[in-house]
């Protein structure tokens, strides 16, 4: 049978509810909780402050270091504590994806740290982790062009869907699942994250992408939302 | 040594003339050398030359237990090590950033594609399933190393036999060999990376090239019936893409996979056959 109707009963392109809460980390410089759903991350922000070892400063900009991973109890089976191949690949491009909205050329020598941990996963939690990790940074008053907002596309069976849950992920019928993790930049409206794994054809990836640059605006006027409300 | 800002910035310039350093076109491969296998202790390897860019892939087999969610189904296993035999800007010690994303690029290339059977891997259902380890070496970095490791790993998966196995003691027989091929699909990937530097986009860029790169994004292409499919991507590098681009560069990497796989494909046959 053909995937006519979502597991959690969601319209295609619709996002889980999005809650936003700002300041979760009183001792960061920046901090923020976010999550789609049953899916939380939760990002703080250090600095930026002076990169040590020394040898490691860049002179002509500063360097942003992100760090992700998951809590042993976030998943069903327990994750091991510490890093893993996983947890690395996915801290790189989420420094890769916030790069472009951070203005990290204003402050050589420096590096800003983000640490982002996943408290609770149903799949996304890369895009959590990022849309946290916007917020935090802006939270933390490091200059930015604009926000990042993070959603992942699925094709699952013939259908493009949005903001993908596990069972989604683990479909098998029919075409299958295809899951795309994708982030835009705000204003500027650029692609700055995308992966894909599965079976599509170029015609329905481009499809997708757009699906993932409307879905990516509720994500930052969500942001954008909780951002007004903070008061200093 | 780093390509340095005034190399990157004539690279850029040639390339908006439609120009490269070694007169190719933007999006042509250098010439391709296929050998296989290297190495007669594995089940599988195979040796990939990509110009001046090297890597030698091998696959061997291991029995392990499968994971929980999947209990009938073999495993795969990539690892790449970016050893500094290949490049004088790769050092000892525990993979880096760079290593871990190459091999996971590769890695779900190949797992997505659906190439491997891994229905046909499993020994006993929920005990024991075949785990199937790729082993990826570049020995010299001339650029392209994503695209030239996993046409590396595939040729080496296209080589490889499976090992005997003992039922009685249930164990592996290493050395020892019987005449069937490791289970393979008619899905074999070939991952193309289109590396944009300012306006222009490039395939197989050189060492210098890929230094002056601000995006690439990898496609992992396999045939499906008359026609292909996407099975992984990663954009790589902190550059951001407008929709045109993004658009353009999934255009062009399937039509230029439409163009070179055929041939790729059917050299990698030729040479891994046993």
């Amino acid at each position: 049978m053909a995937y006519t109707k979502r597991f959690d009963g969601r319209a295609f392109d619709e996002l889980r509810k999005m809650k936003v809460k700002i300041g979760v980390v009183p001792r960061a410089d920046g901090s923020a909780l976010f999550s789609f759903g049953d899916t939380i991350a939760i990002a703080a922000v250090y600095g930026p402050r002076p990169l040590h070892p020394q040898h490691m400063q860049n002179p002509e900009k500063g360097v942003l270091r992100v760090n992700y991973d998951m809590l042993p109890f976030s998943v069903t089976e327990r994750k091991k504590p510490g890093p893993n191949r996983r947890s690395s690949e996915i801290s790189k491009v989420i420094e890769w994806a916030l790069s472009p909205a951070v203005r990290i050329d204003e402050f050589p020598n420096t590096v800003v740290d983000i640490f982002i941990q996943v408290l609770q996963a149903n799949a996304s939690t890369r895009c959590a982790a990022i849309n946290a990790a916007a917020i935090a940074l802006a939270h933390a008053g490091v200059p930015m062009n604009e926000l990042v907002g993070a959603v992942s596309i699925g094709k699952i069976d013939k259908s493009i869907v949005a903001d993908l849950i596990k069972e989604e992920e683990d479909y098998e019928d029919g075409e299958g699942a295809t899951d795309m993790p994708m982030a835009f930049t705000s204003r500027s409206n650029k692609l700055c994250l995308l992966q894909l794994d599965g079976k599509i054809s170029g015609e329905e990836l481009k499809e997708a992408i757009k699906a993932g640059e409307k879905a990516c605006k509720k994500v930052y006027a969500e942001q954008k939302k909780a951002l007004k409300m903070v008061k200093e | 040594m780093e390509t340095s800002n005034i190399t990157r910035r004539r690279i850029t310039e040639y390339l908006l003339e439609g120009k490269r350093f070694d007169s190719r076109k933007l999006l042509e491969y250098r010439n391709i050398e296929i050998e296989s296998p290297v190495s007669n202790k594995a089940e599988g390897s195979a040796f990939v030359r990509i110009g001046k860019t090297e890597v030698a892939a091998g696959v061997k087999l291991g029995v392990s237990e499968p994971y929980t969610d999947s209990e009938d189904l073999g495993t795969l296993v990539t690892t790449v090590e970016l050893s500094p035999l290949a490049s004088e800007r790769f050092e000892l010690g525990p993979p880096k950033i760079e290593a871990i994303e190459l091999a996971r690029v590769v890695d779900r290339g190949i797992r997505e594609s659906g190439f491997i059977d891994f229905n046909k891997l499993c020994i006993k259902s929920g005990e024991k399933v075949w785990t199937v380890f790729v082993d990826i070496y570049p020995l010299n970095d001339d650029g392209n190393l994503i695209d030239a490791s996993s046409l590396a790993a595939v040729a080496a998966l296209q080589n490889a036999v499976m090992p005997k196995y003992n039922e009685k003691t249930e164990r592996v027989e290493f050395g020892k060999w019987t005449s069937k091929k490791l289970p393979l699909t008619e899905h074999m990937p070939l991952t193309l990376t289109l590396h944009k530097i300012s306006r222009s986009i490039i395939l197989d860029p050189c060492r210098e090239e890929e230094d002056a790169q601000e995006t690439r994004v990898s496609f992992a292409i396999s045939p499906k019936g008359k026609d292909c499919m996407i099975n992984a991507m990663q954009k790589g590098n902190e550059s951001a893409l407008t929709q045109d681009e993004i658009s353009k560069m999934i255009d062009t990497a399937v039509e230029e996979w439409k163009k070179i796989y055929p041939a790729i494909a059917e050299k990698i046959k030729k040479v891994t056959a046993r």
